[in-house]
């Protein structure tokens, strides 16, 4: 029962998937196209984060780093290569290396929750102000100058090995999108897979598992190197929406948001964080644009609000009240039925008489 | 197959277990008592490498564990169980017994071994239940499964019994009987009801040391083991 | 010779700057274990309420020393009041809301003062000369102020009742419940006080960083960083780890830059952290405080 509604809810995602991968292009203003791509490659940030701290149970403050370097990492392959297409694998490479080279000292040294989050959020908080004084033209990696705060001209993506045609933004979207469908149900596939479920048992019971056998540190660094790598393969996409990288992913507010989005969508499910990014995403442009309200404030509280009175994030909320309503016309209906054969037997224990 | 050799644990100024030797034959069915505080607990944690002891070594099958990983030592086809129930509250019954089989081998196998241990163990009404819905000694009966379901040669229990039912602890005991057939045991308790039910060797722990080893009927008429532990409970 | 005297002059200052960006925080945590994600906010509280002070007229000493500590100190005790007493024990859910509430600061103190630069106020020291190098006095004085600090909590923790109370807490926390400690009040003036320690650190810091709403997320990652390597003893980690960092960072700063001096922090906390994960007092001096 709960199976096959899940496959349904599975199967939903992936045609509202498809559906927006080909209408979009067709039915949208350029402008709104590219901020949409934009706004895929966040939420494939949220989903990387969504399933190393939703099912890994890793406190990751810090996700913005990966999706960082990843676009960084694609821009300074790109113009290096002078082409995209190993350029998106390096990237995606770089940024999973890191995470595991980071992984191996925080899981290694067995550090708690705390430790792990404020070790994450600083590794971005320094690659912020770091990348930010590499102005000058000496810091540069091959041909491709850092640029400081400035960041870097981010060269768009060839078709497939052939580095004379770019593509259009409409293309950059349909890659983006494949992109976020991909990961999605690769996430999907992980969550059900013996590796899954064993970093899900991690995530309940840390002390049990071990003693079961599983080699923790491992399970846990392999969760956050998919993250990383996944986290990266967004940065790509963000930064080819963008057409510009700066130290600005790696700032502050960015780390927040990506916490924001997961926990307004929920832990513990992979379509949430992505719905969380895809709504605030939207929400804080529109919030830019206006100056009623700061936007930090407003984020603040929508943080301070969700741990205090949805801790557990809109998509698990909505999916247990729709349950309970439905168990509880489901009781009504099985009430029923049972006062009705009540009384048959009433009638024959009375013809028996 | 089971060795320690001067085994000490300190924690700051405390020793809670002082230069132990102790060993263990193959298809032994061993329980350790004493009194709170007699470093039994500390004791094994040490032989399931939660913790790392100070000085002294722990030797299972001529391996010197001393210094692994907890799971390592598990892989070795050690099933631990600790003292209070350490469950997955979050999944059901089946879950957790699968997790715990399919460690060591093939997800196929392991749904068979799954099925069986549940069988045995007659979990199969609560079979889709979860963990955290079920009452305290289920739970523990649960966690037994687990360590059975790893198809262990050597199966090192913490107070298996602590908050079951009288007739929980009976089947427990019965479980543990079986257990024994196919595997070596280690049983740590301080119900002497129940250590009466399985026992034949009991080595008793009193301030961090052994205090003395023997057949169970030896031991509880020795006088010094009535003044620390038998008198000790009469008094509580 | 001189150059010697002015490296070791910078990384004793560096090795304060961290003493007091830091201090605050390793309260909070040596007692609750939990890092309080609004810090950075609180030091910006604290330069504010010093600038703003002081353009009124205030007293600049008086500014600093009394309404800093004072007023992000009341805050400190209405945020405890009115969010972090709700979230006892719930580890991560604090670790939230203080990033929620360090949002919601930033916010709320753009939306009065602007986004730009408030208006800066000179050290109240010009440079001072010793021989044939001259220094920034105000960096001596900051120096000084800062083993004060050390020493003034080294005393309220070891000699009072207020130190013994806490120094029960910080050891088992329910234990100290359990002997009629009431732990709602020791947390509730904890971050009161750390709160305080941070205002009174921002408000010091301000004259010479300049004052911005989002200025915290310059001081957080190095005050993280020295209070996780430092472990819960609040003085003897936050002393142990800061003379540690800050002496790596001062003479990676010389020998390659600033820039790389900040990597180099991070790096060797994350080898700290691998060697000792619970920082340098989980390690030694386990008894200190």
């Amino acid at each position: 029962m709960k199976r096959t509604r899940e496959t349904n809810a599975l199967v939903s995602i992936g045609i509202v998937g498809l559906v927006v991968l080909f209408a979009a292009p067709q039915s949208l203003e350029l402008f709104a196209v590219i901020s949409l791509t934009t706004a895929v490659s966040l939420a494939i940030l949220a989903l990387s984060l969504g399933l190393i701290w939703g099912y890994g149970g890793i406190l990751c403050f810090g996700q913005t780093a990966f999706f960082g370097i990843g676009a960084y990492a694609y821009a300074i392959a790109a113009l290096n290569f002078g082409g995209s297409s190993s350029a998106i694998l390096v990237a995606i490479l770089v940024a999973a290396a890191v995470a595991a080279i980071l992984g191996y000292f925080m899981f290694y040294g067995r550090l708690s929750d705390v430790y792990l989050a404020v070790i994450t959020l600083t590794l971005t908080l320094i690659l912020y102000s770091v990348i930010r004084r590499t102005s000058g033209p000496e810091y540069k990696i091959g041909i491709a100058k850092l640029g400081g705060f400035n960041g870097i001209n981010v060269p768009p993506i060839n078709y497939p090995w052939d580095s004379n045609h770019f593509l259009f933004p409409e293309q950059v979207f349909y890659v983006a999108m494949v992109a976020l469908l991909g990961s999605y149900f690769l996430c999907v596939w992980l969550t059900k897979s013996h590796f899954g479920r064993v970093s899900m048992s991690i995530r309940e019971n840390e002390v049990r598992t071990e003693l079961l056998g599983y080699d923790v540190r491992l399970y846990k660094l392999c969760m956050f190197t998919v993250g990383g790598a996944i986290a990266g393969l967004g940065g790509i996409m963000f930064a080819n929406s963008i057409g510009r990288i700066t130290p600005d992913v790696f700032n502050l507010y960015n780390a927040a948001l990506a916490i924001i989005w997961v926990i307004i969508g929920g832990r513990g499910t992979l379509i949430g964080p992505i719905f969380g990014a895809l709504v605030l995403f939207y929400l804080t442009s529109f919030l830019g644009q206006q100056s009623v309200v700061n936007i930090n404030l407003f984020l603040g509280l929508v943080l301070i609000i969700f741990v205090l009175v949805v801790p557990r994030g809109i998509v698990p909320s909505v999916v247990q009240m729709w349950d309970r309503r439905r168990s509880r016309r489901m009781t009504a209906r099985s009430a029923r039925k049972f006062r009705r054969r009540g009384r048959t037997r009433v009638k024959e224990g009375g013809l028996e008489e | 197959m089971l060795e320690t050799r001067g085994l000490s644990m300190h924690f700051g100024g405390v020793v809670a277990v002082d230069r132990v030797d102790f060993s263990l034959r193959e298809n032994e069915l061993r329980c350790l008592i004493g009194p709170n505080g007699a470093g039994k607990s500390t004791f094994f944690k040490c032989l399931t490498a939660q913790l790392r002891p100070t000085a002294g070594d722990v030797v299972i099958r001529d391996f010197n564990v001393t210094g692994s990983e907890s799971h390592q030592v598990a892989r070795m086809g050690v099933g631990i169980k600790t003292q209070v129930p350490n469950v997955f509250d979050g999944l059901d019954v089946e879950e957790n017994i699968w997790l715990s089989a399919s460690q060591s081998t093939s997800v196929k196998r392991a749904r068979v071994i799954t099925t069986e241990v549940i069988d045995r163990l007659e979990l199969g009404d609560v079979r889709k239940t979860q963990l955290g819905s079920l009452a305290h000694g289920q739970r523990q009966l649960v966690e037994l499964g687990m360590v059975l379901a790893g198809e262990p040669w050597l199966v090192i229990l913490d107070e298996p019994t602590a908050g079951m039912t009288q007739d929980e602890v009976v089947r427990t005991a019965e479980i543990i009987q079986e257990i024994n057939r196919s595997a070596t045991m280690i049983v740590v308790e301080h119900d002497m009801q129940f250590i009466r039910m399985i026992a034949r060797k009991v080595t008793v722990f009193h301030q961090g040391r052994i205090l003395i080893e023997g057949a169970m009927d030896e031991v509880s008429s020795d006088e010094r083991v009535r003044e620390v532990y038998l008198g000790q409970r009469k008094s509580a | 010779m001189d150059l010697v005297a002015a490296l070791a002059l910078q990384i004793v200052y560096g090795i304060a700057n961290l003493v007091l960006i830091s201090i605050g925080l390793a309260v909070i945590f040596g007692m609750m274990r939990v890092i309080n994600l609004a810090h950075g906010e609180f030091l910006m509280l604290g330069g504010y309420t010093v600038i703003v002070a002081t353009n009124g007229g205030v007293n600049i000493w008086i500014a600093m020393f009394i309404l800093a500590p004072l007023i992000v100190g009341i805050i400190g005790l209405i945020v405890e009041w009115v969010l972090i007493r709700f979230l006892y024990g719930r580890m991560v859910d604090t670790l939230l809301a203080t990033w929620g509430l360090s949002l919601f600061f930033i916010g709320l103190v753009t939306s009065i003062f602007g986004a730009q630069t408030a208006t800066t106020i000179a050290p109240p020291f010009g440079p001072i000369t010793i021989g044939e190098f001259s220094s920034s006095g105000y960096e001596l004085f900051l120096i000084l102020v800062a083993i004060l600090l050390v020493g003034m909590l080294y005393f309220l923790l070891r000699y009072t009742k207020l130190g013994l109370v806490a120094r029960g807490t910080m050891q088992a926390a329910d234990m100290a419940a359990a002997l009629g400690v009431s732990t709602q009040r020791v947390y509730s003036t904890t971050f009161g006080i750390g709160a305080a320690l941070s205002g009174l650190a921002g408000g010091l810091l301000a004259p010479i960083t300049g004052i911005l709403p989002t200025i915290g997320a310059i001081y957080i990652g190095k005050a993280f960083i020295t209070v996780i390597s430092g472990g819960t003893a609040i003085l003897a980690g936050t002393a142990s780890a800061s003379i540690l960092l800050g002496g790596i960072n001062g003479i990676v700063s010389f020998v390659i830059g600033p820039t790389m001096g900040e990597v180099a922090l991070l790096l060797l906390a994350i080898f700290l952290l691998r060697l000792m994960p619970r920082g340098i007092t989980g390690r030694f001096f386990k008894r200190s405080l």
